[in-house]
């Protein structure tokens, strides 16, 4: 055992080892901070995201640290509602009897980009019991231009989204509603005029208890650490969440195989004769079985939990290569004079394989492992582009499923799909030099090369 | 509670004969071999029978609590076969083990851990006998684990204890140690503590000292005499160096083929070899002498038969100078003491009735 921690303290005269583990503790840093600050059930809800969850983002907007890249800013989604505690709210009252009253708003905000939204929507929230009350809403831009936007009799939750307008399109010059609210006038082509804008909500309620709330939103272009998707959720927790799963799945998954697979080779090199040739069919066998098809179909016809496949994953891995390496270490093995000395002092055979077979191939074996750790975590990424990912688990490899079904590459949301990759990338690149590095370690003989 | 206690401490005392019981069964030999033959099966296609392979073939020797002896023979003699169905790693083909009075083939589970912890090995390649990944105070802690010695207090105290019989001193210095920090004499000294730890009465020696350094074999070989000496030991030594055995052995068997050749006192095999391959194998031993260099030696021609199909009657007959037409290679000879007593040989030269001429 001290042998073996002083082998791990050798990991320091390699940088390549050093900078692996960084990463990798990185990672497992930021797994466990994601599980606590983001518990799994609050992260699955926002992650299945009902429309009103994620109603204040934007679609495919990309992440906000590409301004950081560009000369000019791409706006940011800007949320300004009739609750906030700057927002005056006046009441007049039109007809005392009749219980008529006017609830004024004016919702001012500092639009600071050249470039223009994606979209803008006002969300109303009315009280009322019978009459529901009539709403007028108007624009004012910096340059003091007031722009009617509408009037109409709102529902309890109206949603009025500017996008759809087709009177306010006429109205700004047969521009885009959401562009012709922002453009400098007489530009072509148009360009956005920052300042401070201003919308005037005014809704006429009909009795006593009645109310009218709003909220503006405008959807910017670039949201969120990860940017959102098409059903406007933000890809940062798929990537947050993606990591205690990619490296938890990645960790049983190679733990499992590797130690079962070591296990059943060395009791088939020491018990020999039948179980040493029913053993050595198995895996014969099981390496011309295609294992991709394999767990589709599991996917398909059976479930796609992510336990699920790491539990075939595992049966499936159990009888792979590997066995064959360890069985001829085993063997060699096998014939030292300490197993026969341990023989003759009456050690039983399960005291053998795994007092005296075993711990001799543990150091062969953990940098292999290491390795082995990241083929797991591509793997579960490939099943997930291909469809197979746990339904309700956010993954990184579902953020690329999202992104190829709706062609993120061909409309530029090159973010959607580098994201995962990259982090894909940066894991299977540190355990590769932790693991490389490791094999150098234990197995001193490739030192040379 | 405190009769299942009792209840207990009765079965045990029932089920382990107590040391004492088998030391007084008096002076007979502390292991007897009679009729010996191991032969392994060798298959075709995996299943269908192909003939045995006859290693040891017909040995029976007693050897006497206290008592030494040792093998001597050439490379594939079967002094190996021999050895290791003695520690009970072989099953015999036919043929007895009786070690204490008891048939070890009849022993259960139970009596083959009591047995094996009466019989220590000690094996010729130090440290390949020695686990790598184990330290010194492991290694030796394993035979005391495996057969039931459970307070690690005692098991620290009988380490500490071995280790400076087989004057590994201090013990502290060496405990942690890996066996690959150790020198090779200071492995075998570790293999033979191991050996020692459960206190066996018997101890088998497969070349102990053919590993190691020329300096170091006296030591070893004298550390073994003392410790034969004092535990009152009775040592098997196995070996094909006939220049090692008088260090502490009282009688020499000669293997050839699977077969005891010749049994003799040490001095009566040195001075009176009456085998034929026990002088050539005399003369094949070089002494550290110049003039040895321009002596070309006598060795008898041919290798070892093969043991599969080992030659008829007396199986040095191929290759014997002074063989007997038409008996030696028809007739197996049994065992005549043509010399002194209790210097056997098997050997139709020393058959008073045979026409020598």
């Amino acid at each position: 055992m001290k042998k073996f921690i002083r082998s791990l303290k050798e990991i320091v005269q390699y940088p390549a080892a050093m900078i692996g583990s960084i990463v990798i503790v990185f990672l497992i840093i930021l797994s466990v901070v994601t599980v606590i600050v983001l518990p799994r059930q609050e992260a699955i809800r926002l992650w299945r995201g009902g429309d009103d969850t994620w109603q204040t983002s934007p679609k495919n907007a990309k992440p906000i640290w590409l301004n950081w890249f560009r000369r000019e800013d791409l706006p940011k989604t800007i949320v300004v509602s009739t609750e906030d505690e700057n927002v005056q709210r006046k009441v007049e009252i039109v007809d005392e009897e009749k219980s008529l009253k006017d609830i004024k708003y004016e919702l001012t905000f500092d639009y600071p980009y050249q470039k223009f939204p994606q979209e803008i929507s006002i969300f109303f929230d009315n009280k009322f019991e019978n009459k529901s009350p009539y709403i007028s809403a108007t624009w004012i831009t910096p340059d003091g231009r007031e722009i009617k936007l509408t009037d109409f009799t709102a529902d309890e939750n109206h949603v009025y989204r500017f996008g759809l307008d087709s009177k306010l399109s006429r109205r700004v010059g047969g521009l885009d509603p959401h562009i012709g609210v922002f453009a400098k006038p007489d530009t072509d082509p148009p360009v956005a005029l920052p300042g401070e804008y201003t919308l005037q909500i005014t809704g006429l309620v009909f009795e006593e208890n009645a109310d009218v709330d709003a909220e503006l939103v405008v959807y910017g272009q670039v949201h969120g650490l990860g940017g959102t998707d098409h059903r406007r959720r933000g890809i940062i927790i798929a990537l947050l969440w993606g990591t205690p799963i990619a490296l938890s799945f990645g960790l049983l998954a190679a733990l499992g195989t590797t130690i079962t697979t070591m296990i059943i080779a060395a009791f088939g090199v020491w018990y020999g004769g039948w179980v040493d040739e029913l053993i050595q069919r198995i895996t014969e066998i099981r390496l011309i079985l295609p294992v991709l098809p394999i767990l589709i179909m599991v996917g398909t016809f059976y479930s796609r939990s992510i336990w699920t496949m790491l539990g075939v994953l595992i049966l499936l891995n159990i009888f792979g290569s590997s066995i064959k390496t360890y069985r001829a270490v085993f063997l060699q093995e096998k014939e030292a004079g300490y197993i026969e000395a341990a023989q003759a002092y009456g050690a039983s055979n399960i005291r053998i394989i795994f007092r005296y077979l075993i711990p001799r191939i543990i150091p062969l074996m953990i940098p292999s492992l290491v390795v082995l750790i990241p083929s797991f975590v591509f793997l579960e990424a490939s099943l997930a582009v291909l469809g197979l990912g746990d339904p309700t688990l956010p993954t990184w490899g579902k953020v690329m499923f999202d992104a190829q079904d709706n062609g993120a590459l061909i409309e530029g949301n090159y973010y959607w799909i580098l994201e995962p990759a990259f982090l894909l990338m940066f894991t299977g690149f540190a355990f590769a030099m932790v693991g490389f590095s490791l094999d150098r370690i234990f197995n001193p003989k490739l030192r040379g090369m | 509670m405190a009769d299942d206690v009792i209840e207990a401490l009765e079965k045990k005392e029932n089920q382990e004969p107590s040391e004492s019981e088998w030391k007084e069964t008096g002076n007979g030999p502390i292991l007897s071999i009679g009729n010996l033959r191991v032969w392994f099966e060798l298959k075709k296609w995996g299943f269908a029978h192909a003939g045995y392979v006859r290693a040891v073939d017909d040995v029976s020797f007693d050897l006497e609590a206290g008592g030494a002896l040792a093998i001597v023979g050439e490379s594939g003699s079967g002094k190996t076969s021999l050895m290791k169905t003695i520690l009970g790693l072989y099953e015999p083909h036919e043929g007895k083990i009786v070690f204490e009075d008891r048939d070890i083939s009849r022993f259960n589970k139970k009596e083959l851990d009591w047995y094996r912890s009466k019989v220590g090995f000690i094996q010729q390649d130090p440290y390949g006998a020695l686990p790598p990944f184990m330290t010194v105070k492991t290694i030796l802690e394993e035979p005391m684990k495996i057969n039931d010695v459970k307070d690690p207090k005692e098991r620290e105290e009988r380490v500490l204890k071995v280790m400076e019989e087989v004057r590994l001193s201090p013990p502290q210095e060496y405990l942690e140690k890996f066996p690959h920090m150790l020198s090779g004499g200071q492995q075998q000294r570790v293999v033979i503590g191991r050996a020692m730890i459960m206190e066996p009465d018997l101890i088998v020696a497969d070349e102990p000292v053919s590993m190691l350094d020329a300096s170091v074999r006296v030591e070893i070989l004298k550390l073994l005499e003392s410790l034969q000496k004092s535990h009152n030991l009775a040592v098997i030594y196995i070996t094909h160096d006939l220049s090692t055995v008088r260090y502490f052995s009282d009688r020499i068997f000669v293997m050839y083929a699977g077969e005891l050749v010749e049994k003799a006192e040490v001095e009566q095999i040195l001075h009176n070899a009456l085998h034929p391959y026990t002088k050539a194998l005399l003369k094949g031993t070089s002494e550290p002498d110049a003039r040895n260099a321009d002596i070309i030696k006598e060795i008898p021609p041919g290798e070892p038969p093969s043991l599969v199909n080992p030659p008829s009657g007396c199986r040095f007959h191929p290759r014997c100078p002074k063989k007997i037409d038409g008996l030696c290679e028809i007739k197996v000879p049994p065992e005549f003491e043509p010399a002194e007593s209790g210097h056997l040989t098997a050997c139709w030269l020393y058959d008073n009735d045979v026409d020598k001429t």
